[in-house]
């Protein structure tokens, strides 16, 4: 069983994070009643006898005795840190795997990148080694961060050079929320496009998310719960947004519902490799299947049931629902519509009491309706894993290797350029040792070059799907 | 005579288990429909076959588990333990912390000289507790990393250490619309490096065995675990020891002199040559009376022919061939695959 370090970057990578190991530690809590640290816990949290002073503490077998979180809190402002520390989870995290300042990146990717980057590079390394020493057989780093601020967008991506470089070997994944149209930070599409070069060439696998859908996802769970159409009460807990155990008929603060479904996401992802099941998928499994080109490395996801009615029967119709449902343009966490553009892979990863013929099933009434690339017309890749997630008898996450994310790009390059051209706050960036216009044009090509590789997959689509003459041999 | 089964990756484990369960429940089957004595040679010879001798009375299995990740070897261990009837020896597998990644050049060309020695110091133990060695028997999906990459390994490992011994691969054919995407460019590799260092391969299309579970069998909601078990089934009517009336192991020629139709046959076998039956008296688990086609015919032409197409689909437009060459399999190994299995296909077409 391998193991993964989590890097949470800036406010949003941080909240987000919290809201993650909250989940994590639940979902755990469920599933392993007896207490044993087992190697499903160690991929996520270390086992440390609390009375051992200094780094000694780790337990590999035996009962759990206090879990710590396997992550690295990176924030150049204290504030969402220090809540952290000081809210429910305090225990859960290790002091010494932090890295904060004071001042903030002022919402500059320059600061965040080349400014705090250069100042904490020895500290990051530092806390990184110490975190894969801890762990036997270190697969992933996952990266949780915003786009479109300071940190999180410019010493978030400064972090994945120092991860290819210090541990080559070791996969990637990036979870990256996009700024959507209505943002407030006017140079979130300088922040975020200088971020995503290094996304093109550094990340192994990125999964963008939108928070306008994320929004627009529990504007509908809240519609359902609350317009009575239901009949029955949803069982509590099934949110895929719900964190503190009961069900709050007020909404907490409405970003606390939206980091939840990025957290369930990355609960999900991760859990064919966790947990038991028919057909394992592991995290090196899902860069093997759904990255063709190693460019082409941006994944659509959704996640489907939102909720679960609390009577128990599964009629088949509903679980067919569910599988619908990961298609739906309304379930996709970032504005997209896969369902309308050309599939270069898709993914379907399964939890709970779903078996091979359910699988078949439905991907045999979903492919008509799905286009897929002429050399990847059966590409599917699946999982099924025998625990589901907390609250529900079955999920189903979704990930798609999909052209429909051309438009994320095409609008981030256009908001880009109405700002470029008048060169609005560019000052700003240039003051920045290092900086120059030159990094905004690269970066735009990089830009660029990904979105007309998708134009040319694109073009496919209107041609006939031939077979190749095969090689014909002498016998 | 004893066989030595290797169980590579998550689906060569999870048969395995149930290809032993059903040989040892077979074996202890109450009616054999057979004499008495019949039926404690058959029992004493499947045993032999299959299992050695525990010191409390427990049944070994002759088996060598790998896998490059932990789960599954794991939850197989303990479901023979439980069972209580039969068991996996305690050291007996070889496993690892991360898997293939689905990745056929992985399996091979890393994890196969990587672990060389264990693995076959494994077998090697296996072998040393067996009187008489008859042969290997390899269960492994084409689909994977492991049991794909691995396997085609393994195999050529054996076929180098123990010439003489017949190497015989049960391959598990995958479902026609994806498990794993690359499972086309995973099958070729692992068909063309089998067809030069395997003696024979006994195929299983999860297709054909879903539809067994579907139409004949009605299973409703089918699992892995239920296609398993036919299969299983089927494995075991096949490899359980025939045994004859004369008391030693005959088979008998076909009573009824063949089929008739001369278009079932190449033209260089006689009818009477072509087909033959083993008979045994004693039943197989309870069913009164069953029987087995173990056939080489040109049924596999069709789903080879379609999987090498869409493998040479993919091929051209050089789709996911960076995960291969990152680990040293190029694209003249490929070509070498395409070139031997086009081969094969128009040796079959031209029967």
């Amino acid at each position: 069983m391998t193991q993964s370090v989590v890097v949470q970057v800036g406010q949003c990578g941080n909240q987000i994070g919290c809201c993650f190991w909250d989940l994590a530690l639940r979902e755990h809590a469920a599933v392993n009643q007896k207490g044993i640290y087992d190697e499903a816990i160690s991929s996520f949290f270390r086992n440390v006898d609390t009375r051992v002073v200094g780094d000694g503490g780790n337990i590999s077998k035996g009962k759990i005795c206090s879990l710590k979180a396997r992550a690295v809190l990176i924030d150049m402002e204290e504030g969402v840190v220090n809540e952290i520390l000081q809210g429910p989870l305090r225990d859960v995290f290790d002091s010494k795997q932090l890295i904060t300042d004071i001042s903030g990146s002022g919402n500059n990717w320059a600061v965040g990148h080349k400014v705090f980057g250069r100042l904490y590079q020895e500290q990051i390394l530092e806390k990184l080694r110490k975190s894969a020493e801890h762990c036997d057989c270190l697969q992933c780093f996952f990266i949780i961060h915003s786009m479109g601020g300071g940190t999180g967008s410019g010493l978030g991506t400064f972090l994945l050079k120092v991860l290819e470089d210090e541990f080559p070997e070791v996969y990637r994944f990036v979870t990256s929320v996009y700024p959507s149209g209505e943002d407030d930070v006017i140079t979130s599409p300088y922040n975020s496009i200088l971020a995503m070069k290094e996304l093109n060439e550094h990340a192994d696998c990125v999964l963008p998310i939108d928070n306008q859908s994320l929004f627009d996802i529990i504007s509908k769970i809240d519609l359902m719960v609350n317009s009575g159409k239901l009949g029955t009460t949803i069982k509590p807990k099934s949110l895929v947004t719900s964190s503190a155990g009961a069900l709050k008929k007020q909404h907490q603060k409405p970003f606390d519902a939206m980091n939840n479904i990025v957290a369930n996401l990355l609960l999900n992802l991760t859990s064919s490799a966790r947990f038991e099941g028919s057909l394992n998928m592991d995290l090196n499994e899902i860069s093997m299947n759904l990255v063709p080109f190693p460019q082409l490395h941006y994944l659509v996801s959704s996640l489907t049931p939102l909720y679960t009615l609390a009577d128990v029967n599964i009629p088949t119709r509903r679980l067919d629902q569910m599988f619908s449902d990961a298609f739906s343009k309304d379930h996709q966490l970032i504005r997209a519509d896969p369902k309308h553009s050309l599939y270069l892979a898709c993914a379907l990863m399964v939890r709970g009491n779903v078996q091979v013929s359910d699988l078949r099933r439905n991907i045999e009434r979903l492919k008509p309706s799905l286009q897929f690339i002429s050399w990847n017309q059966e590409g599917w890749k699946t999982s099924l894993c025998s625990v589901p997630p907390v609250g529900h008898s079955h999920s189903l996450l979704a990930l798609a290797n999909n052209t429909c994310v051309k438009p994320t790009f095409m609008e981030l390059r256009e908001r880009f350029m109405r700002l470029y051209k008048k060169k609005a706050h560019l000052h700003h960036y240039l003051q920045i040792e290092g900086m120059e216009e030159s990094c905004f044009m690269e970066a735009v090509s990089s830009l660029s070059a990904l979105i007309e590789e998708y134009n040319q997959l694109d073009a496919t689509r209107s041609m006939p799907v031939e077979d190749l003459p095969r090689l014909s041999v002498a016998v | 005579m004893s066989i030595v089964t290797v169980q590579l990756g998550q689906c060569g484990n999870q048969i395995g288990f149930e290809v032993f369960d059903a040989l040892y429940s077979d074996s202890h089957c109450p009616q054999g429909l057979c004499s008495k004595r019949e039926n404690e040679v058959y029992q004493a010879s499947c045993k032999e076959r299959f299992f050695s001798e525990e010191e409390n009375g427990v049944p070994i299995a002759r088996a060598v588990l790998v896998d490059m990740e932990p789960k599954v070897i794991n939850q197989t261990l303990s479901k023979a333990a439980q069972s209580g009837r039969w068991k996996y020896g305690q050291h007996s597998c070889f496993c690892q912390k991360q898997g293939s990644g689905n990745n056929w050049a992985y399996g091979y060309s890393v994890h196969g000289p990587r672990h060389e020695e264990s693995i076959m110091n494994l077998i090697q133990n296996e072998v040393e507790k067996c009187d008489c060695l008859s042969g290997f028997f390899i269960i492994m999906s084409m689909a994977g990393g492991t049991g794909s990459g691995l396997g085609a390994f393994i195999t050529q490992n054996l076929q180098d250490h123990y010439s003489n011994s017949l190497k015989m691969n049960q391959i598990i054919w995958p479902y026609g619309t994806g498990e794993v995407i690359v499972q086309n460019y995973n099958s070729i590799l692992t068909l063309s490096h089998l067809y030069r260092s395997s003696d024979a391969l006994l195929v299983h299309e999860n297709d054909a065995v879903h539809k067994i579970c579907a139409k004949l069998m009605n299973i409703k909601q089918i699992s892995f675990s239920d296609i398993n078990q036919v299969l299983a089934h089927q494995l075991g009517s096949v490899f359980q020891p025939t045994y004859s009336m004369e008391g030693s192991y005959h088979y008998r020629r076909n009573p009824l002199g063949g089929f008739k139709d001369p278009a079932l046959y190449t033209s260089w076998l006689a009818p009477v040559n072509a087909f033959n039956v083993w008979k045994t008296q004693r039943a197989f688990s309870k069913y009164e009376k069953s029987a087995a086609l173990v056939s080489n015919s040109q049924f596999l032409l069709k789903p080879l022919d379609t999987i090498v197409g869409k493998a040479w689909n993919m091929f051209a437009s050089k789709a996911y061939i960076h995960q291969y060459t990152k680990f040293g399999i190029e694209e003249e190994d490929f070509l070498d695959s395409f070139t031997l299995l086009e081969q094969v296909v128009a040796s079959y077409c031209n029967l």
